[in-house]
């Protein structure tokens, strides 16, 4: 599949169909040796007959800081998570500033300020970074980069192969929060409402659930640009199978729901930032559920589905009068609708 | 053309007479009220509102009315079940039981 | 949600579903159009094929105002854009849709600015917010939206806003209707009517389609409920033999239409004596154009406008489809050259497009032989 596009165009960093198009058409075979084809949040390196895992994240985000964080919370959440949906616990990052001339100093030591905070609450250490200036009208403000590096959890081995009929589909939380909270703080659409951003370390929930029901964990990812219905389309791509999901399971807060149905947006295609999805196996689900509810902040995660064997390789969506529907993955950015 | 929403107008804007602003779920957003200029709306009241214009005002009673039609489509249907099963219909005429039954909701 | 969860709830839909088995009569083939692309993205949306009987068919007619659309309107808007110091502001629903020279989206991505906007009036903010610039905003939409932008430019007027226009594609939903009826292959038991359209028109509008043609036509709402109840009173009155307007939709749809709308709809448009439509062809007196007396505020009095034409390619059916002579698969480029992600046609580039709502929600159901029992 090589990428054909003659430009690139902002659906190419919307997490959805044009993103994949690029990085499996262009950046992974030529850039990603080894026999894996799989593109998971984080890679498990060897080194000295270690493993450790290792992952590297960009965060661009307009606003730089809205209700409920920054894009320096962002950028350490985001690089923890990537770490620990791919079953390993966060150790060190590194991070590189591209910052645009004229950015206030004032705004940039609150970046810091906030980083510094995240860091310690997920428990990682910053250890090296870069920075760049460059013109003014260019970064937005500030561009974050990040690489991290984390341990394995033991017991816990991510692998959508091993994902079978009859798992369940486990969800921690609200979706939408992120992304509708984003796209009013942006006020191009002149709405407001009582939101603010997920973003949060979802480690704790994870290592909780990792120690009662690691055998049981076959696959998990946390659902940021492009939602839910992105990536449980490419679970459903990777392992062959169908992700069956209830509607009515799926939480959501009102506003959320309301923002949807103002603009005309799909809630599963909306970003999340301090949520994680995981397919568990039916022994281990009701355990992991639970450890995960009993968790600071896991009260509301759900089973929202579970894994058929068909339609292989699309999501299905059951309304609650007996009618389903499928739910591809986003095509561009999710775009406001008036018809 | 047809995306339209309800939404509650929760504030009238001071000095301009035809903006409001509407709730939709704890959503809130501006819109222009110019469209029901013949029949102004009041705080509290719901309007269907579509690109930022508040199309129509939403009739409480109506929207109560339907619900009942709708809550008593089953319930016709039962009521005619059990009369026919006396041997006659309201009307007066004989039985004919000439459709299958149905499940009823319960 | 108020007005919206109460016309979803699951129990009263069991019920509408059970009367509506009741009331279709098996060895009749129901053939019933949306004309609403509304209705359409409602009726997938909701599974609501899923519910209703086998016998019924849901035919997806042309209310979709991007996909009547023809492409060179789209590349008249973006050449005038493409001046220094203009702003194109359009709906979210048109930035996908691809003119000859591209996308409006696409022109983003090579310099032009493209803003989407939630309201006409909105896009009027924009100009007030930046003076040396001037902002055109791209109008479409049936009677629903024109009453919105004929306020907005009255509003400019008013306010002396010089640095605004409109280019103005609204279309008029009746014509459309009548080019179905016309339509020699067409054959329809009854029409759901269009919901928010009639809030302004009112249901009189659609009188002579149940007196001149003996249609029934029922002005739906758009929850499930509403598309189920209107169901309901269709098969009514197929069964009793009648034909009227009824109107489902009574707590929003006025039967007289909103007055106040039409009075500004008069004030800043006048009917063009015909306007090309997509997949129909040219319709006399089925689209609106700004009068004399808003002349400055009109995109294509003020700047000059190069009455671009594009044809969609010869294999592209969608006028065929368009009108629900042919279903989506059965165009010859569904789902091999024309797909939701390089779509050829606007009706599988807008999300209420029959072929995109079709693709996305059934195509791929169709691929696979069983669907899994409901939870």
């Amino acid at each position: 599949m090589r990428f054909k596009d003659p430009q690139i165009e902002m659906s190419h960093g919307a997490g959805g169909k044009a993103s994949r198009r690029l990085v499996e058409g262009l950046f992974a075979p030529l850039l990603l040796s080894g026999s894996s084809d799989r593109l998971a949040d984080a890679a498990n390196v060897e080194i000295g007959g270690a493993t450790v895992a290792f992952t590297a994240d960009s965060f661009v985000v307009r606003p730089l800081r809205f209700p409920g964080g920054s894009i320096g919370e962002l950028a350490v959440n985001g690089t923890v998570n990537d770490l620990a949906v791919s079953g390993a616990k966060a150790h060190s990052m590194v991070v590189t500033f591209v910052l645009e001339e004229g950015l206030a100093s004032s705004v940039l030591e609150a970046e810091v300020c906030a980083m510094s905070a995240a860091l310690k609450r997920a428990g990682i250490t910053m250890v090296g970074g870069d920075t760049k200036v460059v013109e003014r009208g260019k970064a937005d403000g500030m561009y974050i980069t990040t690489a991290g590096l984390g341990s394995p959890i033991p017991g816990v081995h991510i692998d959508a192969r091993t994902v079978r009929a009859g798992d369940k589909v486990l969800l921690s939380g609200p979706i939408g929060d992120h992304g509708i909270t984003i796209l009013l703080a942006r006020a191009e659409l002149d709405l407001e409402a009582d939101l603010c951003s997920d973003t949060r370390s979802v480690l704790p929930m994870i290592e909780a659930m990792a120690a009662q029901a690691a055998p049981g964990i076959r696959w998990m990812r946390d659902p940021t640009r492009g939602g839910l219905a992105t990536c449980l389309n490419e679970l459903a791509r990777d392992c062959g199978l169908s992700v069956e999901l209830n509607e009515e399971e799926i939480p959501m807060r009102d506003q959320v729901r309301g923002a949807c149905e103002l603009l005309g947006l799909d809630p599963l295609h909306i970003a999340n930032e301090g949520q994680f999805v995981a397919i568990v196996s039916p022994e281990f689900a009701d355990i992991a559920l639970n450890t995960v509810q009993l968790n600071d902040g896991g009260e509301e995660a759900r089973i929202i589905g579970q894994i058929r064997a068909e339609p292989a390789g699309a999501v299905v969506v059951n309304t609650r009068y007996g009618g389903a529907r499928i739910v591809d993955m986003l095509v561009g950015d999710p775009l406001p609708r008036i018809c | 053309m047809c995306l339209a929403i309800p939404g509650k107008i929760v504030e009238l804007v001071d000095g301009q007479s035809e903006v409001g602003v509407v709730e939709v779920a704890g959503v809130r957003r501006k819109v222009q009220l110019g469209l029901l200029s013949e029949d102004m709306p009041i705080k509290g009241d719901w309007v269907l509102i579509h690109v930022g214009f508040a199309l129509s005002k939403i009739s409480e009673f109506d929207a109560d009315e339907q619900m009942r039609l709708l809550s008593m489509l089953g319930e016709i249907d039962q009521a005619m079940e059990e009369v026919r099963g006396y041997g006659a219909d309201v009307l007066g005429r004989e039985s004919s039981d000439n459709h299958e039954s149905r499940s009823r909701p319960n | 949600m108020r007005y919206i969860d109460e016309f979803r709830d699951p129990e009263l839909i069991a019920r509408a579903s059970e009367e509506i088995d009741r009331l279709s009569d098996r060895s009749r083939h129901y053939r019933i159009m949306e004309v609403c692309g509304g209705h359409t993205h409602a009726i997938y949306r909701f599974g609501l094929k899923d519910i209703l009987p086998e016998n019924i068919e849901l035919i997806h007619g042309p209310g979709c105002p991007v996909c009547v659309l023809p492409m060179g309107r789209i590349d008249d808007g973006l050449a005038i854009a493409r001046e220094p110091n203009r702003i194109f502001t359009a709906f979210g629903d048109m930035m996908r849709v691809p003119g000859a020279t591209g996308s409006p989206l696409e022109h983003k991505a090579r310099g032009t600015d493209v803003r989407i906007v939630y309201s006409p009036a909105d896009a009027l903010e924009i100009a007030k917010r930046n003076p040396d610039k001037e902002v055109m905003f791209f109008a479409i939409g049936f009677e629903t939206t024109a009453p919105s932008t004929a306020l907005t430019l009255m509003s400019a007027k008013k306010q002396g806003i010089q640095n605004f226009s409109v280019f103005c594609n609204h279309v008029t939903i009746v014509p459309a209707i009548r080019a179905i009826l016309d339509s020699p292959d067409m054959r329809l038991d009854g029409f759901i009517g269009p919901g928010h359209v009639s809030t302004v028109i009112g249901c009189r509008p659609y009188e002579w389609i149940a007196r001149n043609e003996g249609k029934p036509v029922v002005t739906s709402g758009f929850e499930p409920l509403d598309l189920l109840q209107s169901i309901v009173m269709l098969l009514r009155q197929l069964q009793a033999g009648e034909a009227k307007v009824e109107n489902q939709y009574k707590r929003v749809v006025p039967w007289e239409g909103n007055c106040a709308a039409l009075k500004v709809m008069a004030e800043v448009f006048e009917l063009r004596p015909y306007f090309e439509w997509r997949g129909l062809g040219f319709i006399s007196q089925s689209a609106l154009r700004i009068r004399d007396t808003y002349a400055p505020w009109d995109a294509e009095r003020r700047y000059s406008v190069p009455e671009t034409r594009v044809a969609d390619p010869k294999s592209a059916q969608c006028g065929e489809v368009l009108k629900g002579v042919l279903k989506p698969a059965q165009c010859k480029l569904f789902g091999e050259e024309c797909t939701p992600e390089h779509p050829i046609g606007a009706l599988m580039v807008s999300s209420e497009g029959s072929c995109a709502a079709f693709y996305n929600y059934e195509h791929r159901k169709s691929l696979v032989t069983t669907i899994s029992a409901v939870a």
